[in-house]
């Protein structure tokens, strides 16, 4: 009963700094995008835009809900949330310092990759059930996409799991109290660079944000949401970016580890991942979106083949570090 | 068009799978108001119905019911992202009507605003372009915005000079309105030379990026044959092979005293119209500073002042004339009745004879590359409605 307890405290807790560091995620990143493209960037909510978000989250609560009269009101309704569920959970298995976390899993790793290649669900459930055709091209394009490319992402991943030997999310962190795993050599780069790309096909970001494709399919699979049901997509997208950020910190840039006392090293971590969200932005808005035709072979011809080598060379290398008959 | 998608259109299986999708009249990358009536099958594009008309605004009748002195402020309404050229063809219409002189001066300020206003248009283009391959929140709008940026600075020059931004009404029959102010000369060559390390910085930024080289090569190719029957012009058919600049091939406006460099490339796709538009950036802005350096002094007009709007009449007859546009060729065909107003009048839009080429180019492409295509094409749908 107590340790239900301290686990619903500690989801809680979690769940809500979460939703906190993701509206401030998209100032952090519409700030930055605004400096790259010689702009301010919101100014005018509070003191350099800091109100912005919470202006933007009421005025989408404020919204009018419009169902369209031929969708599928089930499927409709019920997408948001669960492509939102799963965005959520994906960080229960962080650890954001030694022992602070809502669940250290034995296999933490395979649960944040599990949990995260299921929004997908929920995100076809939008596109099938707004009754639109750009939604439906834009679910299409997103099994098409998040199948290809989470094959590359999981072996990317296990890249660090293999160098710590441990599936667990905490133990791959303390491995990298000498060496991060990032200036490991060659592997670590190369993993990293990966990992980075894969990331941005996960997030839908451009160079592969084809589902959204405003430009083609006006908004993909959300056209046809708005209100509180728009905000729950947006929540979970950023959700999801925010937590792979939290993972690629955790996998190569050494999680909490950094100078100062120990209380710092869950700051350490959120500025590791705010620099990893950062870059992936940073690709974002300097790159133009490529086709769905080139993202597949991109997957299927180039990353796919280099991760699984890549996983090998890893695992060769562990075998020859500890020696035979280890 | 790759041989898959070939496939598909020719043998033709699937049938009932298709999908029609509308694309527009209201959508991001419409450039206005288009709209594709786009056959799918799956992502491949197999069949499109282009819709204009959406901005139809009664130009050419406007034009009959408006006195040869008021139309040319309203001629610039037709392609509002270059106004100064479709001015030039009206009044170049009726100055060949009414046999007119054009002093020198006025020739070569006519020539600047035009070819800074390419420029402007150039940067418009090259903006919503890669803002249709690259997303409103992506890349694309990075380009955007450096773009537009660099075209305040040409409105700017012509806020100074005519005194509005976007509808100038700088031409009129017999010369220009307006002559340069003090210091503007100075301001026009710092832009010039500004925009032109800018264009150096896009062009990195571009052409060492292997996705926008992946969106843009291979992509939307018009043959030299196709070009030609359908009668495309500007920047599109010189991409396709053609060496075709009225600039060059009928000079207009002592264009003759000017050495610039016609670009051509051969491979006709989108990449092809890419290379040929920015080389035309610096070609604007090398016929800019020889204007510049070889301004004549004298008067800017043929005729007096305005004092009424039914002061111009033309004797009777009909003329048509034509400029090299930053999309293509813009034509203007007047008849006059020997009254203030032209009896009959036709414009010849360039992107509406551009537009042309769409529903035969696109067919076998993926959706992503209808709006590269588009882009590419550069239409403003106020001159191919009018």
């Amino acid at each position: 009963m107590g340790e239900a307890l301290s686990g619903f405290i500690a989801g809680f807790i979690v769940l809500n700094a979460v939703v906190g560091i993701v509206t401030y995620v998209t100032l952090l990143e519409r700030k930055f995008a605004a400096r790259m493209q010689s702009r301010i960037g919101p100014y005018r909510v509070g003191p350099h835009g800091l109100l912005q978000p919470i202006a933007d989250a009421l005025k989408l609560m404020m919204k009018e809900d419009i169902v369209p009269r031929l969708a599928d009101r089930v499927v409709y309704n019920l997408a948001p949330v669960v492509f939102l569920i799963p965005c959520m959970l994906i960080f229960a298995t962080i650890p954001f310092a030694p022992g602070l976390g809502v669940a250290d899993l034995n296999i933490g790793i395979l649960f944040f990759l599990a949990v995260s290649a299921m929004e997908i669900v929920g995100l076809f459930m939008a596109g099938w059930g707004s009754n639109n055709k750009y939604a439906l091209l834009s679910a299409m394009r997103a099994v098409n996409q998040i199948i290809s490319y989470d094959l590359p992402f999981i072996f990317t991943a296990l890249v660090p799991v293999l160098l710590a030997g441990s599936l667990r999310l905490s133990d791959i962190a303390t491995a990298q109290a000498g060496l991060w795993f990032v200036f490991y050599p060659v592997i670590g780069q190369l993993a990293f660079a990966a990992f980075i790309i894969t990331t941005l096909a996960a997030e839908n970001r451009v160079p592969f944000d084809i589902l959204e494709a405003e430009s083609e399919l006006v908004a993909g699979f959300r056209v046809e949401y708005s209100g509180m049901k728009f905000a729950l997509i947006q929540l979970g997208e950023y959700a999801h970016m925010v937590g792979t950020s939290f993972l690629g910190a955790l996998l190569f840039l050494g999680a909490w580890a950094g100078p100062g006392p120990a209380w710092l090293g869950p700051v350490w971590f959120l500025l590791k991942a705010m620099g990893v969200f950062l870059l992936v932005t940073w690709v974002r808005w300097s790159f133009v979106r490529i086709r769905v035709d080139q993202i597949l072979a991109i997957s299927w011809k180039l990353l796919l083949p280099l991760s699984l080598l890549l996983l090998m060379a890893t695992a060769l290398v562990v075998v020859l570090r500890s020696g035979p008959g280890v | 068009m790759d041989p898959e998608a070939r496939k598909v259109i020719e043998m033709g299986y699937g049938g009932a799978e298709r999908l029609t999708m509308n694309m527009g009249p209201q959508h991001p990358s419409a450039h206005g108001v288009f709209r594709a009536i786009l056959t799918l099958q799956g992502e491949t594009v197999v069949g499109m119905d282009a819709v204009i008309g959406y901005l139809h605004r009664c130009h050419e009748k406007l034009g009959e019911t408006l006195t040869y002195t008021q139309y040319p402020s309203i001629a610039s309404k037709t392609d509002y992202v270059a106004a100064m050229s479709s001015e030039l063809a009206y009044v170049r219409a009726a100055e060949l009507l009414g046999k007119i002189e054009v002093p020198k001066r006025a020739q070569y300020l006519r020539v600047l605003v035009g070819e800074l206003q390419r420029i402007a248009s150039h940067c418009v283009w090259l903006g919503t372009w890669c803002m249709d391959m690259g997303g409103a929140l992506g890349g694309g709008a990075t380009v955007f915005l450096y773009c537009i940026r660099e075209r305040e600075m040409v409105l700017d020059l012509f806020e100074a000079l005519v005194g509005a931004r976007l509808l100038y009404g700088f031409h009129q029959v017999g010369g220009t309105r307006y002559d340069l102010p003090a210091g503007w000369v100075q301001t026009c060559r710092e832009t010039v030379d500004f925009i032109d390390r800018r264009i150096t910085e896009w062009e990195e930024m571009l052409e060492d990026n292997d996705f926008f080289l992946a969106r843009a090569r291979g992509v939307g190719v018009i043959s030299r044959e196709l070009a030609q029957e359908i009668g495309i012009s500007g920047p599109l058919i010189r991409a396709s092979g053609v060496n075709y600049d009225i600039r060059r091939a009928e000079p207009y406006s002592s264009y003759e005293d000017f050495d610039f460099k016609v670009p051509v490339e051969t491979a006709g796709d989108c990449y092809a119209r890419y290379r040929v538009r920015m080389v035309e950036f610096r070609e604007s802005s090398k016929i800019v500073r020889q204007v510049l350096d070889g301004l004549p002094e004298g008067p800017i007009s043929s005729r007096p002042g305005v004092k009424s709007v039914g002061q111009v009449r033309i004797p009777k007859g009909e003329a048509y004339a034509r400029v090299e546009g930053p999309r293509g060729e813009v034509g203007c065909y007047l008849v006059a009745d020997g009254s203030a107003k032209p009896y009959r009048m036709k414009w010849r839009g360039a992107s509406f004879s551009n537009l042309a080429v769409l529903p035969h180019i696109i067919p076998g492409h993926k959706v992503a590359d209808v709006v590269a295509i588009m882009g590419s094409v550069d239409p403003v749908f106020g001159e191919v409605d009018r």
